[in-house]
């Protein structure tokens, strides 16, 4: 019996030949990105603008409108009232009142969930959440905090195991997947909150794993072929590590994919982001970080101070046939 | 590399089976582990509010009523010790801008003046800062401004406290293991899992439940009160059920501080509700005393500022009991007897975040995250198997030992279970798998290279191994920010995802390289992979 091999065993594609049109499409895509941020913004859940939010399931069909004018007649607000899941799934979103004192977010949900309950026999409400605009502001703080300081600590720590090179090269290849990302939820209003915060550290995590195991490898190769070109190196990196690349993508994007479309509603967005950034993730570990390494031209003397350290013992092997 | 010494072998095998066994408790239907004994449930995953359903309350402290409190309670203070023997006098006091003030009238007593307040502004606590400075202005106007360090301890106190009093009410409650959780400064999480309408919580929370018992004022013009012109000496309080407010004297005959217990009870005469109090032996002779002094005067009970009911006083009332009726429900009569047995809140409480999941919604999400788990868990499996064959295999057990121990960790922690967190699952395994992928490709290459199968997996295992380490370690570093930064969700995942690295690498590196090991050691020809 023999294993399933998803990718021929030597492969060598020239994916560096690809690297200026890559280059171009990465950049376009920032672009875009940047410019749907700034056109169109994020849609922010009540986490982060504050506000509250009922999901209600109700017996029968409900009329959309009236329920609007039941829910505006309460005062509090321009409500958003959204269909998920099923057409009796109903999501009431409400903005901070005006005039907040601490606890009027908590009120007015009150106020919303007793109306809903009397007005609609039958229906039940799923859920309730209420957030004071002072604590959503906190909220967005600490999350965007959270995300800038793992991307600065992490390049920081790829810097100490590599070299500076690497590490910008990781940082701005970072930068990338997190400002696409950061479009598609700008293009699709899908909704942008705590837990999307925490998928983007998460992006951000495995993003890197692909790196590294790229990064390890042109590490390795450098010390190897000395003589060898750093195009020619990144190349057979990537080929080097491409049946890994293949199978690791597949083994992590499959569940993904698989709460997207099974999963519950609630983390729809959440699986969603994860699930695009790891395609672009792996998409800027093959251009953007190595593209950097080819602009910083590193070359096996790059490391030559430190092959004293981990790897100096580690045998050579003599190149490949080809 | 390959060869295990005896210990390290038996040290993995222990590891494993302890934390699967760990697993245990948490994976058994609550049918069954409700029969088993307290010391082994002790230690299960709890299921956050997202999937269990229940009610999440935050609490904010209103921190400016300590700073308030301090200075009303610093002038009755001064108050009292310059009319103790001998007297001195003073005038002019005030309790604005943050400070009190006062002058001497005679310019001779300052430094007596200074000698009485001295003690009272030493600072408690080891620090020996002193909780208030004292200053004279223009010879003799005494400005005391509460310092930084003491009035951080103040509020540091009242939180301790009101948690405290917190609890007594959630527990009061008779809800099913609330969590309460002092956060920050001046906040207090609250967690009732199964919670389904949390608005009798919410306003019991609200009740600072301050009781005072105070004379009315039978002196007070109508009209006067009308215009909300209180005489000197008295206050203007509302009183909702009597239709307007009233004029009670300023002091206090007794307060809540002397309240040992509050029942709901029925009056016997009319079967109305009503809430029958306990004074503890101080209370319960002073109220006699006032009582007798006041016979046919009536005397108004005074909750959160606000009057509950103004009745005569018949008689001397011994015996240390009173009761208080007004127009109450059974429930809100209950309700202000757990606020006034539970003691008054040192602060206010205000609610500013509150979620509420219902059950049903926490089992779908329960039951759709589980089945989205358990498909993509499978996906893996599969997968891994018709690529790498019996080292498939042994990541596959890898894998299901990776689960049954993030698993068993979380069990040993106590550690929540949320939605996001069965999300952060279904990743680790992912990731675990990355490793058991990056060696095994390894082992290919060097076979193709013409290692032989010892060295080929020597080699796989020792050139994966340090690009797994540097990857986990970067998303540990992801994880850590998530845990120490976030909040809310993002906690739970950051949780999950930093045991997952400890046991994902463990498993996926450690516990293969033992399988494979063995596996060696029947000297195999031949590695398909």
């Amino acid at each position: 019996m023999h294993p399933l091999k998803l990718v021929p065993d030597n492969t060598n594609i020239d994916f560096m030949a690809f690297r200026r049109i890559a280059a171009v499409i990465s950049t376009v895509l920032v672009i875009a990105s940047i410019a749907l941020l700034a056109a169109r913004g994020l849609n922010f859940g009540i986490d982060f603008v504050g506000g509250q939010l009922v999901r209600v399931s109700f017996s029968q069909d409900v009329e959309i409108d009236q329920l609007r004018q039941r829910v505006e007649a309460l005062g509090v607000g321009d409500a958003t009232i959204q269909q998920f899941g099923s057409p009796r799934e109903i999501a009431i979103r409400m903005p901070v009142p005006e005039n907040e004192t601490p606890q009027s977010a908590s009120q007015a949900a009150q106020k919303l969930r007793d109306t809903i309950e009397s007005a609609y026999p039958g229906a039940r409400v799923g859920s309730v959440e209420a957030v004071s605009g002072k604590v959503s502001g906190e909220l967005f703080e600490k999350g965007a905090l959270a995300l800038g300081l793992a991307m600065i600590a992490i390049a920081i720590y790829i810097w100490f195991r590599f070299e500076w090179q690497f590490g910008v090269g990781a940082l701005l290849a970072l930068a990338q997947d997190m400002l696409v990302v950061l479009g598609f939820f700008a293009l699709t209003q899908l909704e942008f909150d705590l837990n999307t915060i925490a998928a983007l550290l998460t992006i951000i995590g495995y993003s890197l794993n692909d790196k590294i195991v790229i990064f390890d490898r042109v590490r390795e190769n450098l010390r190897k072929f000395r003589r060898m070109g750093i195009v020619e190196i990144l190349n057979l990196s990537i080929n080097e590590t491409l049946s890994r690349t293949v199978m690791t993508s597949l083994s992590i994007t499959m569940p993904l994919l698989v709460l997207v479309f099974f999963g519950p509603d609630v983390i729809f967005g959440f699986s969603l982001a994860m699930a695009l950034g790891i395609i672009v993730g792996t998409w800027s570990s093959m251009f953007v970080g190595n593209g950097i390494l080819i602009q910083f031209n590193v070359s096996p003397e790059s490391f030559d101070q430190k092959a004293v350290g981990a790897n100096a013992n580690a045998e050579r092997v003599a190149p490949r046939e080809r | 590399m390959l060869d295990f010494p005896a210990w390290k072998k038996w040290l993995t095998w222990a590891t494993v089976v302890f934390g699967v066994l760990l697993s245990v408790p948490s994976l058994l239907p609550p049918s069954v582990s409700n029969q088993l004994p307290g010391w082994m449930t002790r230690t299960t995953v709890n299921l956050g509010l997202d999937l269990a359903g229940g009610s999440y309350i935050l609490l904010e402290a209103q921190t400016s009523d300590v700073r308030n409190q301090r200075l009303e309670s610093m002038r009755d203070t001064i108050l009292g010790e310059m009319r103790r023997a001998p007297r001195i006098a003073i005038g002019d006091i005030s309790t604005r801008d943050g400070r009190v003030s006062f002058m001497v009238r005679d310019v001779s007593q300052v430094d007596a003046v200074r000698e009485r307040l001295l003690p009272l502004t030493a600072g408690a606590g080891l620090t020996g800062q002193r909780d208030w400075d004292i200053e004279v202005r223009d010879t003799t106007r005494f400005v005391m401004t509460p310092t930084e360090a003491g009035l951080t301890q103040a509020v540091e106190q009242a939180m301790v406290d009101a948690t405290e009093v917190v609890r007594r009410r959630v527990d009061e409650l008779g809800t099913r293991e609330p969590t309460i959780i002092r956060q920050g400064a001046n906040r207090i999480v609250v967690q009732v899992p199964g919670l389904q309408d949390p608005q009798a919580l919410k306003e019991l929370l609200g009740k600072t439940a301050r009781l005072e018992f105070k004379l009315v004022d039978t002196t007070a013009d109508p009209a006067a009160i009308a215009r909300n012109q209180a005489p000197i000496g008295s206050q203007i309080l509302p009183y909702p059920t009597a239709g307007g407010p009233i004029a009670v004297q300023r002091s206090t005959i007794i307060s809540g501080d002397q309240i040992a217990d509050a029942r709901q009870e029925y009056d016997p005469q009319t079967g109305a509700p009503i809430v029958g109090i306990r004074f503890n032996a101080e209370g319960g002779r002073r109220f006699a005393r006032v009582t007798q002094e006041n016979v046919g005067k009536p005397f108004a009970i005074i909750v959160d500022n606000s009057v509950i009911s103004a009745p005569n006083i018949n008689e001397q009332i011994l015996g240390g009991a009173a009761s208080i009726s007004g127009g109450f429900t059974v429930e809100s009569a209950n309700q202000l007897a757990i606020a006034l047995r539970s003691g008054k809140l040192p602060v206010d409480l205000s609610v500013i975040e509150e979620s509420t999941i219902s059950s049903e919604l926490g089992a779908d999400s329960r039951t759709s995250g589980i089945i989205a788990g358990a498909i993509g868990t499978l996906a893996i499996i599969i997968l891994m198997l018709v690529a790498y064959l019996r080292f498939g295999v042994y990541a596959n057990i890898a894998l299901v030992v990776n689960v049954l121990m993030i698993i068993g960790v979380m069990a040993l922690f106590n550690a929540t279970l949320t939605l996001p967190g069965i999300a952060g699952f279904v990743l680790t395994i992912g990731a675990a798998v990355d490793a058991n992928v990056l060696i095994n490709e390894r082992i290919r290459e060097e076979r193709r290279r013409g290692r032989s199968v010892n060295a080929a997996v020597e080699f796989g295992y020792r050139e994966a191994t340090r690009a797994i380490f540097d990857a986990n370690v970067t998303n540990a570093i992801a994880a850590v920010m998530m845990f120490v930064f976030g909040a809310g969700p993002v906690r739970g995942f950051a949780v999950v995802l930093i045991i997952g690295i400890v046991t994902s690498v463990f498993t996926a590196v450690t516990f293969t390289r033992l399988m494979v090991a063995n596996w060696l050691q029947k000297r195999p020809r031949e590695l398909v992979i």
